[in-house]
């Protein structure tokens, strides 16, 4: 459970977000275009954090399914920035050792001619540290 | 003419050329012309939204800090790098950050003097609308884009986040369609305009991807639009990709069409 603790501490750091100015509205997951891909959504991203379950989503592959395209940041009404949140998760797995979620030697079978470059140095920066 | 310093990034000099051929083109014939800092590098594609990222962020500074000491704003034309190139700008104006960057920065041969967001930084659009004029592009005009019906495709990165993007509103922007209507065409306002294509998630998920593309080309066909109009490469390439029936253009392409400069390039 300390651990818990500390990787709250943590999240929160990275993030600079503030949980418990949500108001549970749910706008967010609402709003969240990739909401079918995810176990867990943004409003649930931020609820978890607040109450300190940490772990599920450090595992869970919804931090891989977010597209930073901030709408539920955008469209908060308390200004809480859920996006940021799920960035920050991404970016505790990330980092830690053989974690990465791709591989480069992966990308070139994944690119085509047509693939512009800009989706290769943006995967570089999700996926990978 | 006006110089202004301009940022291509990399996608412009491969996968995009037309983007950036006829922003030039287009730029010289509106009377500005686009000189690219000679220590621009790529901008690394995504802005990380995290208080603790320091190094991925290094590249875009480089940039606006060689603008500044031009004495120039920032222009940028590709959504991605318009987008990080904003972000950045506007995380160097708070001075715990500009701190650790500029100390790090400080090892660079020339950087010699602080940078602490000072650039005025532009998407091309941006700079038509406020500095030239959508009035002027419209007497520049000479083949009007008359009786096309296209749709504005904003996607998330040239709007969000808008208090630091500030390019238009974000929830009802209007730019795009300006622009069109300057060009002579008729804009077609639709749901998912303003709504992500996928994005990178094309390499991680294809099939989630593809969910999200068709979602917008499909509004924007039965909202009655002959083509859409994107800033964005991978836009372009996640529409395509996943099967538009409607052709993806980039504006410039638009603006050179009408401003009568496309017949400049040859394949
Ligand atoms: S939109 Fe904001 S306030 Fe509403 S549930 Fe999501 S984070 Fe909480
Ligand atoms: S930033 Fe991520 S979590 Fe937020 S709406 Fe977009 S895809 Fe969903």
């Amino acid at each position: 459970m300390a651990d818990e603790k500390r990787l709250q501490e943590q999240i929160l750091r990275i993030s600079g977000v503030n949980p418990r100015k949500c108001m549970k509205c749910g706008k967010c997951s609402a709003t969240c275009p990739s909401y079918d891909e995810m176990e867990y959504h943004p409003h649930e991203f931020v609820a978890m954090v607040e109450a300190g379950e940490i772990e599920p989503l450090l595992r869970s592959e919804s931090v891989f399914k977010c597209l930073s395209c901030m709408a539920c940041v955008e469209r908060c009404p308390r200004g809480v920035e859920p996006g940021k949140l799920v960035e920050a998760f991404r970016l505790a797995v990330v980092r830690t050792k053989d974690s990465e979620r791709l591989k480069p030697d992966d990308l070139p079978a994944l690119a085509d001619d047509e693939l512009p470059q800009q989706a290769v140095v943006t995967a570089f920066r999700k996926y990978l540290k | 003419m006006k110089t202004v310093s301009y940022y291509p990034g990399c996608t412009l000099r491969n996968k995009a050329k037309n983007l950036d051929f006829y922003a030039r083109a287009c730029a010289e014939k509106l009377g500005f012309s686009l000189c690219e800092p000679e220590t621009w590098q790529c901008c690394g594609g995504a802005f990380t939204a995290s208080e603790d990222e320091i190094a991925t962020k290094l590249s875009a500074v480089r940039a606006l800090k060689a603008a500044r000491d031009a004495g120039q704003p920032l222009v940028t034309v590709c959504s991605a790098c318009h987008n990080v190139i904003k972000r950045t700008n506007e995380a160097m104006k708070n001075a715990s950050f500009a701190d650790k960057v500029n100390a790090y920065m400080a090892q660079d041969d020339d950087f010699k003097t602080e940078y602490h967001g000072e650039t005025r930084v532009y998407h091309y659009l941006e700079y038509l609308r406020d500095v030239v004029g959508f009035d002027r592009v419209k007497e520049a005009v000479v083949h009007p884009l008359s009786d096309r019906k296209l749709a504005a495709y904003y996607g998330c990165l040239l709007l969000r986040p808008g208090k630091v993007m500030a390019f238009d509103d974000p929830e009802n922007p209007v730019i795009i369609e300006d622009f069109l209507r300057a060009l002579g065409a008729e804009p077609v306002v639709y749901a998912m305009r303003n709504e992500c294509c996928g994005g990178h998630l094309c390499l991680e998920d294809a099939e989630a991807t593809k969910k999200r593309s068709n979602a917008v080309s499909d509004s924007a066909k039965n909202h009655g639009a002959s083509a859409i109009v994107t800033a964005c490469p991978l836009c372009r390439y996640n529409l395509i990709k996943n099967g538009s029936e409607l052709p993806v253009i980039y504006f410039t392409e638009l603006l050179a069409e009408a401003l009568g400069v496309k017949e400049a390039r040859n394949g």
